[in-house]
Order: C-alpha cells, then structure tokens, then sequence
C-alpha cells in the first residue's frame, strides 16, 4: 500500500470512528434551519432568497472540521511520521484533504438535496446545486487547509480559523450561490471546478510549508 | 537593495534619517494636497463637493492594495532567505495596510451616504477592500495568537503568500458578483473618467500616503527591533 | 531479520560544527562528531541540554543555524531514517494493528504486521484501540515502527521511557540487532541502554 492511499485510508477510518461525520453533517442541517426561522416561513421569501444560503450552512460546517486536522498530528507526533514518509508531504497533505471531502464534503453535498429543497429551490436545480457543493466543498477543504496548518499549534484556534479561511471562501460561495439562484449554472459550475482544482493543487502545497514549520 | 539593509545594524542607521524624512515629507505633502483637494479642486459636475473625500479615500484603497503586495514581497524574502529584518518588515507593514483599508471602507460608506443613500453598499469596490480588511485581521490574529515570534513570521508569511494568491480571485469574483446582482452601476468613485484638474491633488495625496507608509513602517520597525534587543538583553542578564 | 548485514552501503553520519536555536536562544553551537555504520551513539546532557532540538535537527525537522548534517553511503535519501520522539504517534481510536499497518504504508515497510508485534511483545493485542493500552505498550508500538521499514538510522529520543523491565530487553535487543546488521543508531537517554554503546556523545547544558 503506498503512502497516499495507507494515509487516506487511515484518516478516512479516524473520521468515522469518532462519529466525527455525523457532527459537521447535523451542524449543516441545524444551520440551515436557523434560515426559515429568521426569514418567516413564507415560501415565496424563501423561495427568492433562501437557496443560496445553503452555502453559509455547509461553509460553516466545514469550519467547524477544521481545528483538529493537523494539530491532533503536530500535538500526537504522527506529523513527525507523516514527514519521513517517502511520499512528499504535500501528497500527504492531499491525501487527508481527500479523505475530509469524502467523509464530510461528500455527505453534505448530498445533504444538500433535501436541505435546499426544504428552502425552497426548485427541484429542477437540486442535481446542480448538490455537483456544486461537491464542487465548493473541495474548494473549501483546499483552502482550510491552509488555515488548519497555520494554526495547528494554536490552542482553540477554532474562531482564529475562521477569521483566516472565510476571505478564501468567498469566490467559490459567490459562483455556488449563483448555481443555487439558477444564474448561470453551467459557467458558475465551471467556474467552481476550477476554484476546487486551484485549491486542490495550491492548498496542500502551503499547507505542507506551513507544516514543516510547525514541526521545527 | 534589500541586502544593503538586511543587517540590521545598517537599517537602523539608514532609518534613524530616514524615518524622520519621511514624516516631513509625508506632512509636507498633505499639506499641499488637503486643502488642494478639498478646496481649490473643482467638484464633480454630477457629485457635486462629495467627490473631495475621493482625496482620502482612493489613496487609502491603492496603498492598502500595495502595502499587501509589499508584504507579501517581505513574506517571499523572509520565507526563502530567512531574513528577520523581512519578517519585521511584513509584521510592521501590516497594521499600516490594515488601517488604510479600514479608512478606506470608512470614507467609501461616508461617501456613500449622500451619493447612494445607503449608509453601506455591497459595491463591487467596496466588498473587494472589505475582504481585504479581513485578510489583515486574519494575518494580525495569527501573529498574535502564535508565541515563537520566529514561528509567527514563517507561519503568517505562508498565510500572507496564499492571500496574495487569493486577492485577484476575490476581486474577480467580486465583480463578477456586483454585475451580476447589478448594483449601482451609474457612480463610482475614482475610475477613468476622472477630470485632469483632480489628478494633481490626487497624486499630490498619494504621494502624502506614500511617505506616511514610510515613516510609520520605518519607525515600526524600529520599535520591533529595539524590543527585541530588550528581551535578548534580559534573558542574558535576568533581573 | 533476513541476512546479516542488509545496510551495505555502510551509512555514516558525519555532522559539522551543528549550531541549533529554538525560540530566538542559541541552546548548543560547534557540535562535530562521526558516527559509523554499526554504532550505538548515546547522547547523554541535562534537560534541556538540546538532546530532543539535536535528534530533529538530524531528522531534518529542524533548520540547523549554521553547520551540516551529512548522511554518507545512504543511496535513498527520502528512506534513511527512522525517528521516535517524545510522543508515540498513536491515534486513540485506531486499533494496534491499524497504526502498523498505516506506518507500513507511510513509512515503505517490507515487514508483516505480525511479526513485528511478536517481537515487541504485543502480539494478541492486534484488535485493541490504542487509548486502552498502557503507557509501556504505547512504547513498544512505537519501537515496533523502527521494525516495519528497514531503515539504517534510527534516530531514538529516550526510548526506554515507561518501558518495564522486559519492553527494556526487547528494546535492547532491537537495538543490538539493527547494529549488527550495520546499522546506525543514535539514542537520547538518562539511563544507559543496555548494550554497551560505541560512543558516548555528552551535550554541553547552554546554562
């Protein structure tokens, strides 16, 4: 088994042993309920405003994933381990983002369904809206871990993440919403597989230097 | 010309004249530009005399834009090279760069409570300075809430670059997103179509922000380095 | 353990006038020493003497302030070394043979799972999550990571720590082992290991 898939396999099983899926997944249904309860029940208002904010839900609930992810390995030594891999720590690095969007980007994207469409979207736009939260979590994830891995000694780093991944949040939350109003869905998809893949490609590799600090 | 004032002794020779001179010219400069600006400028034919906060505000904007590019420059330096004089450098720029987008976000709502009504818009502009403003608070929190200062550096310079990637993103995307929703298109400040009689102060004045960046980052920096002097002093010779 | 000596290549560790900082303070400067293939380097030295900031420093996990740190004869620069720091590197709900099986990947190791808990003397513990094992059998988790991967350097900080009497032999044994088979081990400790080491490195306190 090489690096990159004993890494995926081995964060995967962590995430759900610890009923780790079900918080971030509960946290994103409960958020976007708090919706119609501050906008009023009126399907009409809902139906006008109310879609897009599925994407403050899910931004909030990958957040809330964000703390642990490297300072349980900085505060445990894994990361020490993870560093005399003869995979680079980059790919690595990789390996655990995917493992995060499979075990919580992934269901909240299909969570997405039934959450956007009790906020009221037409159910015509369900397929696009659930493939660009697929889309906008990758994106998410790419970015928190940057703000993971800058933050990974900092105890109750919790809110200091925010503050430091929501501006890197606001591109993809700007192209998913518009998917979620029905403006433009096929370039606003576009656009947001390609905020997933810069994130891809870029996170990890500041995430890794960022680690390797951490480690010193 | 950054390796001529990488040592630190010869920065704090070049800054101890330095500094000083760019305050002077800062004040010189605003002195000039204020009342240029504000009082001898023509107003906007469609404006009217709201256009003058124009003066402070553009200037604001460009420099907190350049402040961030300036440290994301440091950043790269400290990060590859090592350099603690960059490090001090990014950390000093930063409450400068922050301040400026916070009056720039300040001056923008000011203008815009006569020209759109609104106390606040969701203009284009004005959302791409506030993501910017948030940036800065992100990167200033991370310095503080990290205690090795020397880990603080290499950390917030990492974060800074990924910022500096993320800017033009943002910015794009914000525009994108104000076309979009189409926010008030007719009235923007600044842009092309600003009158050749209002460009002379409007330099004048952002050459005053200029020289007031220098000083502040300059003498900053100082304080910087004269504090860490203080602390390698004590934890020689502890009291 | 295969043939006699699997590390043909003779490793060595040459390190030059090694300076290393932490936190802005200087805490050991002008460190020389050789180390060859088959050695038991101790390093002995108070706490905070820098035995931990030396071992990281040669893991690569901490930038030297000046200085080099020079494997020789290592032909897989990415596959030198082993490191077993303070911390065990064990996550709470992964069972024992999930963390070997996981460093086996991680770390490019040849050796079955098994095998390596037999000889650390934790075999029948395979299923258990790591959080109810003890503070000593943690340990030996960990120094069963030194068997997965044959690696020639291993980089040890305190090994025996919370190790009883018996973990201590088995610990002694592995080591013996590995230099026998031409490799290097460098070791931190309070306490000697046991098998008689080759040198004995004593850092000097910053204080």
């Amino acid at each position: 088994m090489s690096a990159l898939a004993a890494t995926f396999r081995r964060d995967f099983a962590l995430m759900l042993a610890g009923g780790g899926v079900l918080a971030p997944l509960g946290y994103f249904v409960g958020a976007a309920m708090l919706v119609p309860l501050a906008m009023g029940p009126e399907r009409t208002l809902l139906a006008a405003a109310g879609p897009p904010l599925v994407w403050i839900a899910a931004a909030l609930a990958v957040l809330a994933t964000l703390e642990r992810l490297f300072q349980a390995d900085l505060e445990d030594g894994s990361l020490d381990q993870m560093l005399l891999s003869s995979a680079p720590l980059e790919l690595i690095v990789l390996a655990k983002g995917a493992a995060l969007w499979c075990a919580v980007g992934l269901p909240i994207a299909v969570a997405g369904a039934p959450v956007a469409i009790a906020l009221q979207a037409p159910p015509a736009l369900i397929p696009a809206i659930v493939a660009s939260l697929g889309l906008g979590m990758a994106a998410f994830i790419g970015a928190g871990l940057v703000g993971a891995a800058v933050t990974a000694g900092v105890k109750r780093g919790g809110v200091l993440i925010a503050l430091i991944v929501l501006p890197f949040f606001a591109p993809p939350i700007i192209f998913g919403a518009a998917v979620a109003q029905g403006d433009y869905v096929g370039s606003a998809l576009l656009v947001l597989g390609g905020c997933a893949l810069a994130a891809a490609a870029l996170g990890p590799i500041a995430a890794a230097a960022a680690l390797r600090l951490q480690a010193e | 010309m950054f390796s001529t004032f990488a040592n630190p002794a010869r920065f704090m020779a070049f800054s101890a004249w330095a500094a000083p001179l760019c305050a002077v010219a800062a004040l010189a400069l605003f002195a000039i530009g204020l009342p240029w600006g504000l009082f001898s400028s023509p107003a906007d034919y469609q404006q009217g005399e709201t256009v003058r906060i124009m003066y402070v505000h553009v200037p604001a904007a460009w420099w907190s834009l350049a402040i961030y590019a300036f440290m994301g420059g440091a950043s790269f330096v400290g990060l590859v090279w090592r350099h603690a004089l960059a490090d001090v450098a990014a950390r000093a720029a930063a409450p400068i760069g922050a301040a400026f987008a916070g009056l720039c976000l300040i001056t923008g709502s000011l203008w815009g409570a006569p020209t759109w009504g609104t106390w606040w818009e969701w203009d284009g502009r004005l959302t791409s300075m506030l993501v910017l403003f948030v940036i800065y608070l992100g990167y200033l929190a991370l310095w503080g809430a990290i205690e090795d200062e020397e880990k603080a550096a290499r950390l917030a310079a990492v974060l800074c670059l990924a910022g500096l990637v993320n800017l033009p993103i943002v910015h794009y995307s914000v525009e994108w997103w104000s076309t979009l929703h189409q926010a008030s298109s007719v009235l923007r400040s600044g842009g092309s179509s600003i009158h050749p009689e209002m460009l002379g102060p409007l330099m004048t004045m952002a050459g005053a922000y200029a020289f007031l960046f220098g000083a502040l980052l300059l003498t900053n920096m100082r304080a910087a380095i004269y504090r860490r002097r203080v602390e390698a002093v004590r934890l020689r010779s502890p009291i | 353990m295969g043939a006699n000596r699997p590390f043909r290549e003779e490793p060595k560790l040459r390190v030059e006038s090694l300076a290393v900082a932490r936190g802005g303070r200087v805490i050991f400067e002008g460190l020389g020493f050789v180390a060859e293939a088959g050695a038991l380097v101790e390093l002995r030295g108070a706490n905070g003497s820098g035995k931990t900031s030396l071992l990281r420093a040669l893991a690569g996990f901490l930038k030297p302030l000046t200085g080099r740190v020079v494997f020789e004869n290592i032909h897989e620069p990415a596959l030198a070394l082993h490191y077993v720091g303070h911390q065990n590197g064990l996550k709470p709900t992964a069972s024992v043979r999930a963390h070997l099986a996981y460093w086996a990947g991680l770390l490019g190791g040849a050796v079955t799972g098994e095998d390596v808990s037999m000889t650390v003397g934790l075999a029948g513990l395979a299923d258990l999550p790591a959080r109810v094992l003890s503070q000593g059998q943690a340990r030996r988790l960990a120094i069963a990571r030194l068997l997965l991967a044959p690696r020639p350097i291993w980089l040890l900080d305190e090994p025996a720590s919370a190790l009883d009497a018996k973990g201590r032999t088995v610990l002694a044994n592995v080591i013996e082992a590995h230099c026998a088979q031409g490799g290097l081990v460098l070791a931190a400790v309070h306490e000697p290991l046991g098998p008689s080491p080759t040198q004995v490195l004593s850092i000097g306190g910053a204080s």
